[in-house]
């Protein structure tokens, strides 16, 4: 029996607008096995945050059910809802706005543990904000400092540790790293791998690296317009990609590596159609190379073409 | 031979910035070559000195606080460093364009994108409005946006097509020289993708030179003839991207290189650079990467390595190949 921490079922959120209903995420349903990291890709628009958000009840899900350790999350209440945080937490994708400036780094990484009460004296929140620095690698002495005193990879370090300070079983990772340099940005993918081993962490990880992903994942699903477009485990999804938007993703994906000849890549034409008032057909059309009539019938569902790889398109069969 | 041996030459180049903090030194000494119609890359983190580096090509360093302290940039034959202001906005759009990062700000956001274009033809040659409103017009359709919308304002349009619109207005005017600053960053990698294919199929055409800006290594694989890697204001490599590539010697380029995972290969575990790019008002005495480098030995924390060739087109700034047999990691393995 496969023991899943988190299910999702049919997860939707709209946002109302004046235009009309805007599909942030339509009908999404996954699961996440408990040690795994499941990798949500996809371009800005799509979705990808606003499911990370819905799923700690941050931003309210229009419908859906969100099952966390056999507990469903829409049928708690605010209060309830706070303390079932401290098993589940978020690490934001900017770590220059998702920090108050106005605390040093000790006092934000204390005042999770000091609000839900996990800890009493204090000095041992001081040991214990100290063991949290020193599992993120954050030397003693930032304790004191302001977040704009430290560069984007110590802060993030910050955000990192502040999450992890409620003992959190699963922590979705909100393109953690997209705002770093590349250098740094190793030593943070590096940091969350090692975290994720030593406390069985599992994680949500969205982002829209496919090569991040890839190093970082064991399933992952690709997000087209609030909608699931393919889903699998990470290796079969780099090696035989269906989804035609899913092919031409990872052939954009610049690669560095010296090659004679210039790759071969699609290019795609056409532009994102707007996620307001979505008529009834696949919402890649407008971009797609291998569009044809059947494509403006109907939606195209999931469908599973071989061992746990799904694709919503009408020409994968 | 063409009488402007390169569309670029910069020598010496040191840019600072004064500040109440002490001297930024953002760009320290550096030269850069580009040869006509050639693509040469500018690799390096944030705070490397490459954004310094292209507006002190259109000598557009914000001054206060900016100041060139020293150098000579020759942009296709004009000494760009000394010329008079009216002089030089002749040169920048003719002679040189810059497309910036953010195509977000980039744009003005009360003028219709059809004037945005019209602007720069008008500036620049001799013609009347409506000639030049029918060039803006073939403008934006070899950018790939029909010409039915010339008259839509930036925030009627997507981030790819405002990125194209601005590499309309750039090249409108036919440069030698086109420096884009990290043209595709704020793009998602679809979008990209297509600037980047039409960044290229324009330079064909127009057999533009570039200087492209950015942090990817895997852009510039695709679109560079020559790559320089930058460091703390240094150029610390410079050679063809595939002597860079496949003969890499720097350790910071290393580095770079082991920080980024490889899409074909997930197993392989990153090996990050340690530490932070050193604060730019204090730079170390001797090699400005002996504190981050693997391989620092007692003397690059003494000496300051220069730029020294390994082959005619390939240098490299390092006191380690001092030793004839030394060789980073990444050149061990065959590969």
């Amino acid at each position: 029996m496969v023991d899943n921490i988190l299910e999702v079922r049919n997860l939707t959120k709209y946002f109302k607008t004046k235009k009309g209903l805007l599909h942030a995420v339509d009908n999404i349903s996954f699961t996440l096995e408990r040690g795994k990291t499941l990798g949500i890709v996809g371009e800005s628009g799509c979705g990808k945050s606003t499911i990370g958000r819905s799923i700690l009840r941050l931003i309210e899900p229009t419908s859906g059910e969100i099952i966390f350790n056999g507990e469903d999350l829409m049928k708690l209440n605010t209060l309830q809802m706070r303390s079932m945080r401290t098993k589940m937490q978020i690490i934001f994708q900017d770590p220059y706005s998702s920090l108050n400036p106005r605390r040093t780094v000790s006092q934000t990484i204390s005042e999770a543990i000091e609000l839900n009460h996990l800890i009493h004296d204090k000095k041992d929140i001081e040991k214990r904000v100290s063991e949290l620095m020193d599992m993120v690698g954050l030397a003693d002495r930032f304790a004191n400092s302001y977040p704009h005193e430290l560069d984007g990879g110590r802060r993030q370090r910050i955000g990192i540790a502040r999450a992890l300070s409620v003992n959190p079983e699963f922590i979705v990772c909100d393109e953690p790293v997209s705002a770093l340099d590349v250098s740094i940005q190793a030593q943070i993918l590096n940091l969350l791998k090692e975290l994720q081993s030593k406390l069985k962490l599992s994680y949500i990880f969205i982002t829209h690296d496919m090569s991040a992903v890839n190093y970082f994942s064991d399933d992952i699903t690709v997000m087209y317009l609030g909608k699931m477009v393919e889903k699998s485990p990470v290796e079969d999804l780099f090696l035989q990609p269906e989804h035609p938007y899913t092919k031409a993703l990872l052939s954009a994906v610049p690669i560095p590596e010296y090659h004679k000849e210039k790759r071969k890549r699609i290019i795609l034409r056409g532009e994102v159609k707007s996620p307001i008032n979505l008529p009834d057909e696949c919402r890649f059309s407008s971009r797609c190379q291998e569009f044809c009539d059947v494509c403006k019938g109907s939606e195209p569902q999931l469908k599973e073409i071989r061992k746990d790889h799904f694709v919503a398109c009408h020409n994968v069969t | 031979m063409d009488k402007h041996e390169f569309a670029l030459d910069v020598s010496n180049l040191t840019v600072e910035y004064v500040t109440s903090d002490g001297i930024v030194h953002a760009v320290n000494d550096i030269d850069l070559k580009i040869p006509p119609q050639k693509s040469v890359g500018l690799v390096g983190e944030t705070g490397a000195g490459k954004t310094s580096t292209a507006l002190a090509i259109m000598n557009l360093i914000p001054s206060p606080p900016g100041v060139i302290r020293s150098g000579k940039i020759i942009l296709n034959g004009y000494d760009v460093l000394h010329m008079k202001d009216s002089e030089l906005n002749q040169v920048r759009g003719s002679e040189v364009a810059m497309i910036f990062q953010d195509p977000m700000t980039a744009l003005n956001p009360v003028l219709n994108i059809g004037e945005q274009i019209e602007e720069s033809i008008l500036l620049h040659e001799d013609v009347t409005r409506d000639e030049a409103h029918e060039q803006a017009c073939e403008m934006l359709e070899m950018v790939g946006i029909d010409r039915s919308r010339i008259y839509d304002y930036p925030h009627q349009l997507s981030g790819g097509m405002k990125q194209r619109v601005i590499i309309a207005i750039a090249l409108c005017c036919n440069p030698h020289l086109l420096i884009a600053d990290e043209p595709t960053t704020a793009l998602d990698v679809t979008i990209q993708a297509q600037v980047l294919d039409l960044i290229s199929n324009l330079r064909d055409e127009y057999r533009t030179a570039m200087l492209l800006i950015t942090h990817d290594l895997g852009i510039v694989a695709d679109m560079c003839d020559e790559v320089s890697v930058m460091y703390a204001g240094r150029i610390v490599e410079h050679g063809t991207v595939e002597e860079v590539f496949t003969n890499t010697k720097h350790p910071y380029t290393e580095g770079l290189f082991d920080s980024l995972p490889k899409i074909n290969d997930r197993k392989s575990l990153l090996k990050p650079i340690i530490g932070l790019m050193p604060d730019p008002t204090e730079l170390p005495e001797g090699c400005t990467f002996a504190p981050r480098c693997r391989y620092a030995m007692d003397k690059c924390f003494k000496r300051r390595p220069s730029l020294n060739a390994i082959s005619d087109t390939h240098e490299v700034s390092c006191l380690a190949y001092e030793d004839p047999v030394f060789s980073i990691e990444r050149n061990k393995h065959g590969r």
